[in-house]
């Protein structure tokens, strides 16, 4: 193991029912490894078995074979040991509905070996003017919040977060995006699984997509990208005297025609060259170029890229 | 958990040995107040449990001529019918409450061990009940005019074995039970069967000979036996017996009720489920 890594994944399989045909296999062989004080993302459509991986690294499940290693020990069975030292939120709450969240806040505080004041924990996601309010009456992000204000009292080395901006408005978003940054900044571990490609791409150091139980691409947002064509695109309100160029580094253009003009995408692998080599033909023949856009391929270019390819490929084993 | 993490858990413990009391503790606070806020469940723990009495009280009071007697039996049944209606229904509505909740899912997920989830969702169950048991002892001093138990370690080991059993009885019940309302009828063999044969309702003479010689196994029996032996050192045979001599013949309902732990711990842990079946 790397010694800088706080969590290690080796070869982990998951298999649900029955042995043989009829069993469902969740994780085939995934192996990564998280190091100390980065944030590290699981992405990966529904059913492609993030949160069946994330339940062995929080010492929920057992894998069915490979090894786990979370700060050193066994998280299933050495969970005295590791649970304090660790904040998990899961997917669905699970709080009582007809405790107040102080009341739910101070339970859960009750269990822990080192905890933060409760009033301090419901700060840290703006809980505390609700504190006297029953669950049932929070709306579904103030209840997220409180999750995740459940899962920082134990002061965690590593936080576990299972969607946590799942059912959030941008602003609560927004806001707990600031939070998991400054629990970054403050040196905590995260381990994030999302479905919101922009959230990944705002706090992951590194990521890994999952599909169909095994992890397709890893590495930082930049490099999962790079492999993706950048694109530029503008809008022509006239025709041109001469047809868009050949431009360097261009893969291709597609022309749509709209009540503005035609609206062009070049994709492109060296978008400083295909733009730079645009502008100089569209500046010496005096053109306008209308809702100009040049930009590195997003996360979710890359991601869907990957389900795309990924699932034009036949694969026994899923289907039996 | 086997028995081998089990123990290499507690050698590796760095944490205080007061650690399960607090973590117990702060979840049965916890359930307490939810207790306190569930009217159905209020009413199911605190009036069924008192109505039964004083309707078996009534029908006694009319089919003898009553006096010391009844204060033992008053003490036996409120033991039996807390057993069943608080422990054991009570802890099988609150359980599949919680795992439907998802709450189990997430208590699962801190520093509590499995058997600390269950005893502190049990925990208020238990002291309502116990707390039922008190009066009523206290109710057979003063009004039944009961005299001194002649072995009162024998009605402690009844209560404290058989609310073991029930809250184990409750655990398994909850494998087979979807949802809260389905409690009403899953639960019923486990509260119906011991009931029956526990010679509360009807003397067990009443019972054909092949049933007769089961019924000392069934789990509410001993419970009883236990009670008239502590309490008027009466035993299952119906000799009358000194605080010496009570303990021998208190030794068979003891096993029974040991047997019955061993058993209902070990379905506890094959089937109980943490989360809802999906």
């Amino acid at each position: 193991m790397d010694e800088t890594s706080i969590i290690s994944v080796e070869d982990l399989r998951r298999r649900y029912g029955k042995v043989g045909a009829g069993g469902f296999d969740a994780v085939r062989g995934v192996s990564f490894s998280v190091r100390r004080g980065e944030l590290f993302a699981v992405l990966g459509t529904n059913g492609a078995g993030k949160t069946s991986t994330l339940e062995v690294l929080e010492g929920l499940a057992l894998p069915t074979s490979g090894a786990v290693r979370v700060l050193g020990h066994d998280p299933y069975h050495s969970r005295r040991l590791v649970r304090p030292r660790v904040g998990i939120m899961l997917q669905d709450g699970g709080l009582p509905p007809d405790l107040t969240v102080n009341e739910t806040a101070r339970m859960w505080a009750g269990t822990l070996t080192s905890a933060r004041p409760v009033e301090e924990a419901l700060d840290l996601v703006d809980l505390r003017h609700r504190a006297k309010v029953t669950v049932n009456q929070l709306s579904g992000g103030e209840r997220r919040r409180l999750d995740l204000a459940m899962a920082l009292i134990g002061r965690p080395e590593i936080l576990f977060l299972d969607e946590p901006t799942a059912g959030l408005d941008p602003e609560s978003r927004q806001r707990t995006w600031r939070l998991v940054r400054d629990l970054l900044g403050s040196g905590t571990t995260v381990v994030l699984t999302t479905h919101y490609l922009q959230e990944a791409e705002e706090l992951a150091d590194r990521l890994a997509i999952l599909h169909q139980g095994r992890i397709v691409r890893a590495g930082t947002p930049a490099e999962v990208t790079a492999s993706q064509p950048a694109q530029v695109s503008f809008t022509l309100t006239a025709d041109p005297p001469d047809p868009v160029p050949d431009l360097p580094g261009a893969l291709g253009v597609d022309r749509a025609f709209g009540p503005g003009g035609s609206k062009m995408i070049v994709r492109t692998r060296d978008l400083q060259r295909t733009l730079g080599a645009l502008l100089a033909w569209a500046g010496s023949r005096g053109l306008v170029l209308a809702d100009l856009n040049a930009r590195s391929a997003s996360l979710e270019e890359a991601f869907l890229a990957v389900a795309d390819a990924a699932g034009d490929r036949a694969d026994p084993e899923v289907a039996a | 958990m086997n028995l081998a993490t089990l123990t290499k858990d507690i050698h590796s413990a760095p944490t205080a040995p007061s650690g399960f009391v607090r973590r117990i503790g702060s979840l049965a606070r916890a359930e307490a107040l939810l207790l306190r806020r569930n009217p159905m469940a209020l009413i199911n723990a605190l009036a069924i449990p008192v109505a039964m009495v004083v309707f078996l009280v009534t029908v006694e009071a009319g089919d003898s001529a009553g006096g010391s007697g009844r204060g033992p039996a008053v003490v036996t049944t409120l033991t039996a019918v807390s057993l069943l209606a608080v422990v054991y229904m009570g802890l099988v509505t609150a359980l599949v409450a919680r795992r439907e909740e998802l709450v189990l899912k997430r208590l699962r997920t801190g520093e509590l061990y499995d058997a600390e989830i269950i005893a502190g969702t049990a925990a208020p169950a238990v002291a309502v009940a116990w707390g039922q048991m008190l009066v009523g002892v206290l109710a057979a001093f003063t009004v039944f005019g009961m005299g001194l138990p002649t072995n009162p370690v024998l009605v402690l080991v009844a209560i404290v074995l058989g609310t073991a059993v029930f809250v184990l009885f409750a655990v398994v019940t909850t494998a087979v039970t979807r949802t809260v309302e389905m409690a009403q009828v899953t639960a019923t063999p486990g509260y119906a069967v011991p009931v029956l044969f526990s010679g509360l309702l009807f003397p067990l003479d009443l019972l054909p000979e092949p049933l007769q010689r089961v019924a000392p196994l069934m789990p509410m029996t001993p419970v009883v036996d236990l009670m008239h032996l502590g309490l008027t050192g009466r035993t299952p045979d119906g000799d009358t017996v000194g605080l010496g001599a009570s303990f021998a013949p208190a030794a068979g309902p003891v096993l029974v009720l040991v047997a019955w732990v061993v058993v209902a711990g070990w379905a506890a842990r094959r089937w109980f489920r943490w989360e809802p079946r999906r």
